[in-house]
Order: C-alpha cells, then sequence, then structure tokens
C-alpha cells in the first residue's frame, strides 16, 4: 500500500529514479502521440472523413471553443498548453479502469509538475500579449498595498491546482484499494465509474482553472471596460 | 515526502515534450484539416453564390427576352390581325363591287332583253295590227269611205278656234300660200271640190290647194300649211294606238326592273 506511485520504483541509477509515474506517463505520452499520429497521418480536408478524424475534430474544436468562452481572444494559441493539460490529466484517469495502472496525476509530484507550468505559462503568456511591464502593474492593483496579497495569491492557486489534483486522484485510487480489500465486489465497479467521472471533473477544472489564469494574465493591460479583475478563486 | 523533486522536474519535462508532440501530432494537423475543409466549403459557398447570381442575372435576361418576345408577338399578331381584317374588308368590298357590276350588267342586260323583246313584240303587234287593218280599210275603202273621211275632215277643219285658225294663217302668209292636202287615195273631184271650198273659205280664195296621194296615210286625209297640219287619218288612230302600247310596255319594264333590283337588295 502506497500513496502515490512515486514510491513505485522500476529502476534507479543514483538520483536518477525511474518510478511508476514517470513510466505511466510515458505510457500516456506514446497512447496520445501514437494515436493521434495514426489519425492524423491520413487527415481528409473535404466533406467526407473517418470516425477517428471526427472524434479528433470534436475534442479540439471543443477544447478551443471551451478557452473561448472563458474569455481567451485567440484561443488556437493557447490549444497546445490548455488542449494538453486537459487530455493528459483526464486520459491519466480514464486509464485507471486497467488493472494495475496507477494516474501519474495521483502522485503529488506530477500535480506540482503541472501546477509549476501553469505557474511559469501564465507570466509568460501575460508578458507575450501585454508586455513586462503591463503585467507586472498587474501586481499593484487595485493599490500598492495589494502587492504581497497578490504574490501570495499567485503562489497559494499554483498549490491550490497541484494539492486539489492531487488530493481528488490519490483519493479515488485510495478508496479503490481499500474498498477492493474490503468488498472486492460490485463497489469497486461503481466507485471505479465515479472515479472516472471524478477524473474527468478535474481534468476539465484544472485545465479551465490555468485557463482563467491565464486568461487574467492577458487582459490586465485591456481598458477597464475588458475588466482587470483575475478570476482567483477556485473550486474545491 | 510526497514530492520527489527529481519526479517533479521530469514531469514537468515530460508534460512539455507532451505539449509538443501533440502540438506536432494533433492540434496543428486536425486544425489545419479544419481550416481547410472551412475555406473549401467557403470557396463552394461563394462558388455556388457566384453561380445563383450568374443565373438570377440569366434567369432575369430570359425573363426580360421572353417579355420582349411576347411583346413583340402580340404586336405582330395585333398587325397582322388589323391587315387580315383590312384585306378582308377590301376583298369583300370588291367582292361587293363585282356582285353589283355582275347583277347591273345582268340587270342591264334583262332589261336590254326585255326592251329589244317588247319593241320586237311591239313593232310585230304593231305590223300586224296595222296589216290587218290596212287590209281590213283597204277592203272596205272605197268612194263612199272617202266621201266620209272628207267630210269628217271638213268638219275638223271648221271645229278649228279662232287662235289656231289664225296660227294658221299667220304660217301660211309667211310661206309661199300654197296648201297641200294629202291622201291615201286619189280624191273624186267631189269631194276635192268640197275641200277646197272648206279651206279657202276658212283661210281665204287666194290660198292654192294643191291635193297629193301619199299611200301611207292607210285611210285619211290630212292638210299642211306652212309647217302646220290638220289631218284625220287611220294612221294617227294608229299611233296613238302605238304610243299607247309602248306607254304600257315601258311602265311594265319599269316595274320589273325595280322588282330586280329588290331582289338583287336583299341578297346582298
Amino acid at each position: 500500500m502506497h500513496l502515490s506511485p512515486d514510491e513505485l520504483l522500476f529502476w534507479q541509477y543514483g538520483a536518477f529514479r525511474l518510478n511508476a509515474t514517470i513510466v505511466f506517463t510515458w505510457g500516456l505520452m506514446l497512447v496520445l502521440s501514437l494515436g493521434s499520429w495514426l489519425v492524423t497521418r491520413r487527415l481528409s480536408r473535404g466533406l467526407e472523413r473517418s470516425r477517428w478524424q471526427n472524434l479528433l475534430e470534436i475534442i479540439v474544436t471543443g477544447i478551443e471553443q471551451q478557452i473561448g468562452e472563458v474569455g481567451l481572444d485567440e484561443p488556437r494559441k493557447y490549444v497546445g498548453f490548455l488542449g494538453s493539460l486537459f487530455l493528459f490529466v483526464a486520459t491519466a484517469s480514464l486509464f485507471t479502469i486497467v488493472p494495475g495502472y496507477e494516474p501519474p496525476t495521483g502522485s503529488l509530484s506530477t500535480t506540482v509538475a503541472l501546477a509549476l507550468c501553469v505557474f511559469v505559462a501564465v507570466p509568460l503568456f501575460g508578458i507575450e500579449s501585454g508586455g513586462l511591464r503591463a503585467y507586472l502593474s498587474a501586481y499593484l492593483q487595485p493599490t500598492v498595498i495589494m502587492l504581497p496579497f497578490n504574490i501570495i495569491s499567485e503562489l497559494s492557486r499554483t498549490l491550490a491546482l497541484a494539492a486539489r489534483l492531487f488530493g481528488n486522484m490519490m483519493s479515488g485510487t485510495m478508496i479503490l484499494a481499500i474498498l477492493l480489500t474490503i468488498t472486492p465486489f460490485i463497489f469497486p465497479i461503481a466507485l471505479s465509474a465515479l472515479g472516472l467521472l471524478t477524473g474527468m471533473v478535474q481534468a476539465y477544472i484544472f485545465s479551465i482553472l490555468a485557463a482563467v489564469y491565464i486568461a487574467a494574465a492577458t487582459r490586465t493591460r485591456r481598458p477597464p471596460d475588458g475588466g482587470t479583475t483575475a478570476a482567483t478563486g477556485a473550486p474545491a | 515526502m510526497l514530492i520527489d523533486w527529481f519526479t517533479v522536474g521530469a514531469q514537468a519535462l515530460n508534460f512539455l515534450i507532451l505539449v509538443w508532440l501533440l502540438k506536432r501530432f494533433l492540434y496543428k494537423p486536425v486544425l489545419d484539416a479544419i481550416d481547410a475543409r472551412e475555406q473549401r466549403v467557403a470557396a463552394e459557398l461563394a462558388d455556388a453564390d457566384a453561380i445563383r447570381a450568374t443565373a438570377r442575372t440569366e434567369r432575369e435576361t430570359y425573363r426580360q427576352k421572353n417579355e420582349a418576345f411576347d411583346a413583340q408577338r402580340a404586336a405582330l399578331l395585333a398587325q397582322a390581325s388589323a391587315e387580315a381584317r383590312t384585306q378582308r374588308e377590301q376583298l369583300l368590298d370588291e367582292a361587293r363591287a363585282a356582285a353589283r357590276a355582275l347583277a347591273d350588267a345582268r340587270r342591264e342586260r334583262l332589261e336590254s332583253e326585255a326592251k329589244a323583246l317588247h319593241q320586237a313584240i311591239g313593232v310585230r303587234a304593231q305590223k300586224e295590227v296595222f296589216a290587218i287593218a290596212r287590209k281590213t280599210l283597204s277592203d272596205l275603202a272605197d268612194a263612199g269611205l272617202e266621201e266620209r273621211m272628207v267630210a269628217v275632215f271638213i268638219a275638223r277643219l271648221q271645229a278649228l278656234t279662232a287662235e289656231e285658225l289664225k296660227g294658221l294663217a299667220s304660217a301660211l302668209a309667211a310661206s309661199d300660200g300654197a296648201v297641200s292636202v294629202r291622201s291615201a287615195f286619189d280624191l273624186p273631184p267631189a269631194p276635192r271640190a268640197a275641200c277646197e271650198q272648206a279651206i279657202t273659205g276658212l283661210l281665204g280664195a287666194d290660198v292654192k290647194v294643191g291635193f297629193d296621194t301619199v299611200a301611207e296615210l292607210v285611210g285619211g286625209i290630212e292638210m299642211l300649211a306652212g309647217g302646220h297640219k290638220v289631218a284625220w287619218s287611220i294612221a294617227g288612230y294608229l299611233t296613238a294606238l302605238e304610243t299607247g302600247v309602248t306607254e304600257l310596255l315601258r311602265a311594265k319594264e319599269g316595274a320589273d326592273a325595280t322588282a330586280a333590283r329588290g331582289g338583287d337588295d336583299g341578297r346582298r
């Protein structure tokens, strides 16, 4: 019984430790990339297209649409980062139906890594959009006194992002494991289905929150009518 | 410790690689395909719009042409109808004129034929009547008749009014003063003397009275004096009879002609 797939080591050489988190992540990367390549190597540009192409188009355009609805003006620019976040987290939880698999998102290391990526991406997108000065001046809004609170908000929300995903995914796996030892029949299936739902919701929440943070950062340079207040509230 | 910083770094790197891979194999091709399809659909729609616009223009053109054609056809039809009507009227007029001419010619021919026939009949009747009369009168003519004729002639002379006598005398005075008494037969001396006595008694003693025999008088006697004539003869009666018969025939022809014209008008 282990809390995180990090603890499941396959190979170690000094500081280099090949644990289950990394291995399953590679597996997911392989599945996503290979699946995408298989479908997109023969894409139809006409009106007739395959079912798989239809599925991928629905997923990609759905992600693009969601990003647009959050308030980002050029959704296509953010599809790569935000869409990958969603697909990775969603696929990680989807594969929990495979026996022996442990979702890499159940590792706090993974969620911290993803949260750090968001933490770095937000200012990068913000600076790219409005310039360094405009981005930094957003920390002084509405007054200079708010600077430490803004910084704390920035750090805490990153921490919350990581902890929320980790908690949800880890708990799902843990509950499943515990239930398997207590009632091996029926209940694990129901909770597994519930875990799938939770996983999808968490994937959505994670990527949408990242989109909201990026939107808040890119809108700081806008005039007042565009709204300058960043949405920092986060669901549990 | 729940956080393994090596794993954190590896996972961050893994995620960045995944982002690159998905951009390379998923987002870019799919979005490119969608863009290409949208462009194609837009191009097809634009083509369809262009074709529709062209079709609309052509339909408008054809509609205008059709309207022009209809108008032209109607005008031509109207023109042809008017021409046909005019020609019909003209032909009808010509036909009427021809029929009228024919009817007139026929009527004239009929009239001339009738006239000729009537004339022929009249002449024939006249000749027959006169022949019969002459024959009868010739058979009857003798001295006694001539005496009666002279007596009748003298009575007529004496029945002349004073104005007539005056005119006769002035005409006689203007001429050579000779009076010619003509008869169908030679007058015997007694009637001749009676006749001469009556003339001289009326016109004066210096009047020269001559006697001539003219067979055309049939039966009768006449006196010619300076262009004036006093006569009594059967030929005169016959002439009166002939005039009466001719007038009767003419009246009958007139009635026929009127009836024929009425019939023509009815047919027209």
